[in-house]
């Protein structure tokens, strides 16, 4: 069973590689500094992990460590997302081109 | 039946996060992608908290305001710090990885639930993390010039690195397969947050660039090992987007400089070309803003090529206003973006838009160089390396085969300068002694506004 798990996680990890890079190879070079912090932001998913060790109360050293870790990527979901809707506000074509769409 | 639901919002969350970077891909898009990644966020948080095992919440609570009492003002920072707050989210990033699996191992170890597999996951989980987490703040420091940028050398550099990764790199194999060797696992610790430290040490500032995105996408890999220790297929998924993401970046950033990751991790790039600066002396012709006003009113196409040195004197404002008094004469003004130009990839466009130049002036390198021969004055504003006409031709020069702007190829150029002393690699730049170049001296804010000045002051005599 564990086996048969570690398969399928290695098939997500390959699939996900690949999605990862056809979308973000389309990406504008305008946009690689929101493209950062936009992948940096989402790369804190790792909250999720914090949460179980801050929540299962295994033992006080791990709940601890949890905990630590849950404000380490919380901080980055909430800078990360907001410095990358920050920084797109910023991004605007020229007016009469607009326009003229 | 709750389980089950959890795993429906990590499924929606994945899906969304997909979503999220598929529509980042164009600027008009873009703040819709942010939100998909919000939602995606949410609902994988939300699908987290309803597990049961989770049976104590006070101090996720307390963690969640603490990490949103960080991160709010960290969104705050002038865009010139953006690359340091990148790092040091990479940093963050890192840690969270290093302490989640530090934990599981902790948890595991008193429960004897240690097997081969768990502990080599954790092993490649708490070796990435930690040396993101140490290297990344290394790098946010030397881009804050809190510790020097200049590449920090010593005998046998390479080789001490190169040990300490193969001893943590050992350690974590015999915990493999012997996992009950907690000290072991300290050793590892303590050697990944060290090697971090070590392998950003001798890394100068011009390769930031390079060296942020390889942190990315350590950062991503930490998450995906996260994700085989917890056996979460939505922590693999996110991290691997992270880290395709990283990797592609510095891939770009690497052919930018015409250089390989080896090189830019161990080449200790800005130390060895001390000897080559020597030669004969040549002239270059200074002009004042009045001449460099005069001559741009003459052009029809005009195109600007910003460097990093336009930010650090805090220039793209002033550098706006030019942009406005030109076109407003109906000349046609380009912004020509070097790849590295700025402290990581895209920085430059950032800055731009952020002084409310319109992104459609903003053009790429291999797009504006075949237009380089029709343009009438190319204008270079704290750029230099990336300029230089030497990465074509001088097979003796450091950065002998970098793809550059063809600025040499305009009719007319100005160079905005401090002086003439060789820019941040230490390379001497031809371009300053050609027969069509004018070098304005002086601060390039101040310069700008002299310019500025000289042409609204003309505008208004019409």
């Amino acid at each position: 069973m564990a086996e048969l798990d570690l398969w399928s996680m290695l098939f997500v990890f390959m699939l996900a590689t690949f999605v990862g890079f056809q979308v973000i190879q389309n990406v504008s070079r305008l946009l690689h500094t929101p493209l950062m912090s936009l992948t940096n932001a989402i790369s804190a998913i790792a909250i999720v992990g914090a949460i179980l060790m801050a929540g299962e109360e295994e033992s006080t050293l791990a709940t601890v460590l949890g905990a630590v870790a849950v404000a380490a990527s919380m901080t980055n979901i909430v800078s990360g997302f907001l410095i990358t809707d920050r920084m797109l506000k910023m991004f605007r074509a020229r007016e009469p081109r607009e326009s003229k769409k | 039946m709750i389980h089950g639901l959890t795993q429906l919002t990590y499924l929606a969350a994945a899906a969304l996060f997909i979503l999220s970077l598929r529509w980042l891909s164009h600027p008009k898009t873009a703040r819709r992608g942010v939100a998909a990644g919000v939602g995606g966020m949410t609902l994988a948080v939300v699908g987290t908290l309803m597990a049961p095992e989770i049976v104590n919440f006070k101090w996720i609570a307390i963690a969640m305001v603490i990490g949103t009492l960080i991160g709010v003002p960290l969104s705050w920072v002038p865009l010139t710090a953006v690359p340091q707050r990148t790092a040091l989210s990479h940093a963050f990033g890192g840690l969270a990885a290093g302490l989640v699996g530090t934990a599981k191992y902790i948890v595991w170890y008193e429960h004897g639930e240690l097997t081969t597999f768990r502990t080599g996951a954790i092993v490649l989980e708490v070796i990435l993390g930690y040396l993101t987490f140490t290297g990344s703040l290394m790098a946010a420091g030397k881009l804050q010039e809190i510790v020097p940028t200049r590449p920090i050398t010593y005998a046998n550099q390479n080789i001490v690195n190169l040990l300490l990764l193969a001893i943590a790199i050992g350690a974590g194999v015999y915990l493999t397969i012997d996992p009950y060797v907690p000290m072991a696992f300290v050793v590892i610790v303590l050697l990944s947050l060290a090697f971090g430290v070590l392998l950003i040490l001798p890394i100068g500032g011009a390769d930031m660039p390079t060296v942020i995105s390889l942190l990315n996408s350590y950062a991503g890999l930490a998450a995906v090992a996260m994700g085989f220790v917890l056996e979460n297929k939505l922590l693999i998924t996110a991290g691997a987007l992270d880290g395709s993401s990283g990797l592609i970046l510095s891939i770009i950033m690497c052919r930018a400089m015409n250089r390989s990751f080896t090189n830019v991790l161990f080449g200790a790039f800005g130390q060895v070309q001390a000897t080559a600066a020597a030669g004969e002396a040549k002239t270059a012709k200074s002009a004042t803003p009045q001449d460099v006003a005069e001559l741009l009113t003459t052009a029809d196409r005009v195109v600007i090529v910003p460097g990093y040195g336009m930010a650090v004197a805090q220039a793209q404002h002033k550098v706006r206003e030019l942009y406005d008094q030109l076109t407003k004469r109906g000349i046609d003004v380009r912004f020509a973006i070097h790849p590295v130009a700025g402290r990581m990839p895209g920085h430059m466009n950032v800055l731009l838009a952020e002084s409310e130049i319109p992104y459609d002036a903003l053009i790429e390198m291999d797009d504006i160089n075949p237009d380089m021969a029709q343009t009438d004055v190319a204008l270079v504003v704290g750029a230099n390396d990336v300029v230089n006409p030497a990465a074509r031709h001088d097979k003796g020069s450091p950065i002998y085969g970098m793809p550059i702007i063809d600025v040499d190829k305009a009719k007319a150029i100005v160079a905005i300068k401090r002086s003439m002393n060789p820019g941040f690699a230490g390379i001497d730049n031809e371009l300053y002694y050609l027969d069509q170049t004018l070098m304005a001296f002086g601060d390039a804010k101040q310069v700008v506004s002299d310019v500025v000045k000289s042409l609204s002051g003309e505008g208004s005599g019409h």
